[in-house]
């Protein structure tokens, strides 16, 4: 069209076409721009949102309130030869009652004693045990304080709400406020979270349990799928023939990429529980089936990888007399293995995530003890998250959301550093 | 040579090591499986015995009864599960087919009563519902209006629609999948409950107990029973939102959020722990839970954990099962199960009624 110029008088020169439809043009890409700027505000809207609502329901579970009790250790209740069958419920009763000599009736002082966390009595069995001096000496000692009472602190409970339809009764409240006053009530880091397993009593669950967990898991994971990832996109990649079999195991290789995780779930029951007998709900278990899920992430992340490896560097190495083994293991793989650690990175994290193929082969369990081997019985991260949010405490939310932002901040640590070894060793061509 | 060789000593190698940890792995921890009804008293029972025992704390899975049965029932040995929670009682069928695989000698322990609760929100008045309304709301089809012993499909809309004394809001109850325990005992006591105050359908009970229970345990697929998932917090976040919905769940989730949601009247009772404990309120259920009698012994720490469970200071009246919402049974049947559970007394097959 451009060099048909107008043979008539009047003639439109090519700037003046350009110029007509420069406003267009402008206002084309100035939509363009403001979608693009209108997307990316939205999503990081949603993202805020998300981050705002976690963070808010969260924070307060990283505190936890403590009672500060004086504790008798009567040489006749516990003695220092047997303290593991000492009364130590009584000894925080004691306490309790001493605090509160007027309450007399027995349906009052169950109803005192529900202040306390039943973890107290184990935290006192846990002093004498490692100091039996105590014993026949009056110590302080701050104890967890019943999960209803660390509600009211942190303003959880309506005060205003009719009596009836709280669970902390009027006279509790006021005891609390006692105690408030006397300074026996505080709110102080929330050790017990990072420290013990899963509870059924909100006060002393902690994390620990599914943050071991999750690690025996990743740590199978990773000990089977990045060296079988590797070496599988290595062979593909570098030494398998080019015909129709290895397409057809290519092929299939990104279609196992798509499967839902639940179908590998299935067949990690059908297979490691049922053929093999591993036990079930651990970890190793747990990580043949991610394994499965992740590998096929870490053979497609790595064929990139070594795709991106010029040929003139396998040239070179051949033409320098290595043989194939040695142009890939001296040459080719230390230039592709910052990206093959990249993608076994995000393969990762994608695995430290994932609860559905755990549920099939019974990792969705309350597990209190802290795993100490890769067959002992485990939850992990997101199945404890999973599990706190259908608990019917309400002091499960906010350890529910906390337990969110832990999670979050391994996904990011993990993704961050699959960040930098990009950016260090990545070499462009 | 070298190439071909590597891989495959390290898979023999690996294989090997495998399935010699497979051999030697004896289980040093009951295995519980089962209700997610009975989850929640399992689980306090569970760790109140591993702290107080020397055995290591049970590991409970939340499976669904009938998920559980099958587990359960597998076989005998390490593999499988010690205990399975129930929220009703064991089918003979899976009484059948735990003994086609060998576990013959099963002790049932009943543990107290659960409450199903209707609730909603207390920004919302109180619901007075009868069975007859319930079901009346929920069937698929209904009698029709005109007493003639024809179903029609559900006509109704909303709870006006129903009962002229109810308000005029749409129907729309959330409520348990089809794999719930708490499913099976709500259509059980609440659904067929309100079609036997049809003569006609009370009638078919005896004459055609298919038919009757198509009537009856068949829910409306029109959306206004919205199958809500095994999370009953959800739920209760849900009808927060939406104070016109009413939710279905056990008691224990009535009683944590009393400040939120209020349960609705049934045939003139109120849900509360009295009136469940005593027998008035009509949508209750009992609640068990069940020993493979051979494991005991083998897997350390069942007895013990029998023997915890069934203390006063667990199940009794006063006990921290009732704190968290388990009705307790009167003292002469928990003298009974006590007694029973101590003992291993088995489970026979003509106990078990259809």
């Amino acid at each position: 069209m451009s060099n048909h110029r107008p043979k008539s008088g009047k003639k439109i020169g090519s700037m003046e076409i350009v110029s007509r439809g420069l406003d267009r043009r402008y206002g084309a890409e100035r939509r363009f721009r403001f979608m693009g700027v209108a997307a990316l505000v939205t999503s990081i809207v949603f993202l805020s949102l998300l981050f705002i609502n976690i963070i808010g329901t969260g924070y307060s579970a990283f505190q936890q309130t403590f009672v500060k009790l004086d504790v008798n250790f009567d040489p006749h209740m516990v003695s220092a030869e047997d303290p593991a069958s000492a009364n130590y419920p009584g000894l925080i009763k004691k306490a309790m009652r001493s605090l509160f000599p007027e309450v007399k009736k027995r349906r009052d002082k169950r109803k005192l004693y529900s202040l306390v966390s039943t973890g107290a009595s184990f935290q006192l069995q846990k002093i004498v045990e490692s100091d039996p001096t105590v014993i026949g000496t009056r110590q302080s000692v701050w104890v967890p304080a019943d999960d209803e009472v660390d509600m009211l602190m942190k303003g959880h409970v309506d005060r205003n709400v009719p009596e009836t339809e709280r669970r902390l009764k009027d006279v509790q409240i006021q005891w609390i406020d006692r105690l408030i006053e006397q300074g026996r009530l505080k709110k102080s880091f929330n050790t017990i979270f990072f420290t013990s397993g899963d509870s059924r009593n909100p006060e002393l669950a902690g994390i620990l349990g599914a943050v071991v967990g999750s690690f025996y898991t990743l740590l199978v994971t990773l000990a089977l799928s990045f060296p079988a990832g590797v070496a599988t996109a290595v062979y593909l990649e570098e030494f398998a023939p080019k015909n129709r079999w290895t397409d057809i195991i290519e092929v299939n290789i990104n279609n196992l990429a798509a499967v839902p995780s639940i179908v590998f779930g299935l067949l990690g029951l059908a297979v490691f529980i049922n053929f093999f007998g591993f036990p079930r709900s651990s970890p190793l278990v747990g990580g043949l089936v991610l394994s499965l899920m992740t590998l096929p992430t870490i053979i497609i992340a790595s064929r990139a990888s070594l795709q991106s490896v010029p040929p003139s560097i396998r040239d070179a190495a051949l033409a320098l007399g290595a043989s194939r083994v040695q142009m890939v293991v001296h040459h080719v793989l230390p230039l592709a293995l910052p990206g093959m650690l990249t993608g076994t990175i995000i393969g990762m994290a994608r695995a430290l995530g994932e609860t559905a193929p755990l549920l099939m082969i019974g990792m969705v369990a309350f597990i209190v003890d802290i795993p100490s081997n890769i067959i002992d019985p485990a939850s992990v991260l997101p199945v404890q998250i999973y599990l706190w949010s259908d608990s019917p405490e309400r002091g499960f939310l906010e350890r529910m959301s906390a337990a969110i932002m832990v999670l979050l901040v391994f996904l990011m640590v993990m993704n961050l550093v699959a960040v930098i070894l990009r950016k260090r060793f990545e070499r462009r061509w | 040579m070298f190439r071909m060789k590597t891989p495959l000593l390290i898979s023999i190698v690996f294989a090997g090591f495998s399935l010699h940890a497979a051999a030697c792995m004896a289980r040093d921890h009951i295995d519980i499986v089962g209700s997610s009804t009975v989850y929640p008293f399992a689980t306090v029972v569970a760790e109140q015995f591993g702290k107080a025992t020397r055995y290591k704390t049970p590991k409970v899975e939340a499976t669904g009864t009938g998920g559980g049965f099958k587990l359960f029932c597998g076989g005998i040995g390490v593999k499988y599960p010690d205990i399975s929670n129930a929220s009703r009682r064991i089918k003979k069928s899976e009484y059948l087919m735990c003994r086609s695989h060998g576990v013959d000698e099963i002790v049932e322990v009943k543990i107290g009563y659960d409450g199903i609760v209707l609730a909603n929100s207390r920004k919302t008045g109180p619901l007075a519902l009868s069975r007859r309304d319930i079901f009346l709301a929920l069937a698929k089809s209904v009698p029709a209006s005109d007493d003639s012993e024809k179903l029609v499909p559900n006509p109704y809309r909303t709870w006006k629609d129903v009962n002229p004394a109810l308000p005029s809001f749409r129907i729309e109850v959330l409520g348990p999948p089809p794999t719930s325990g708490t499913r099976d005992a709500f259509l059980e006591l609440a659904m067929e409950g309100g079609g036997r105050t049809f003569k006609w359908i009370d009638a078919l009970k005896k004459k055609d107990k298919q038919k009757f229970k198509s009537i009856c345990h068949t829910i409306r697929e029109d959306g206004a029973y919205i199958e809500a998932g095994e999370n009953d917090n959800l739920i209760v976040q849900k009808l927060e939102a939406n104070p016109h919905a009413v939710g279905i769940f056990g008691f224990s989730f009535l009683d944590q959020n009393a400040d939120k949601i209020q349960g609705a009247v049934i045939d003139g009772v109120e849900p509360t722990f009295d009136a469940i404990a005593e027998g008035e309120y009509p949508v209750s259920r009992p609640l068990y839970f069940y020993v493979k009698k051979v494991h005991v012994g083998v897997i350390p720490g069942i007895d013990a954990y029998l023997s915890e469970f069934t203390r006063e200071k667990a199940w009794g009246e006063d006990g921290y099962l009732s704190d968290r919402g388990l009705i307790p049974m009167p003292e002469d049947e928990r003298r009974k199960f006590r007694d029973d559970a101590l003992k291993l007394r088995i489970l026979d097959l003509d106990q078990l009624g259809h």
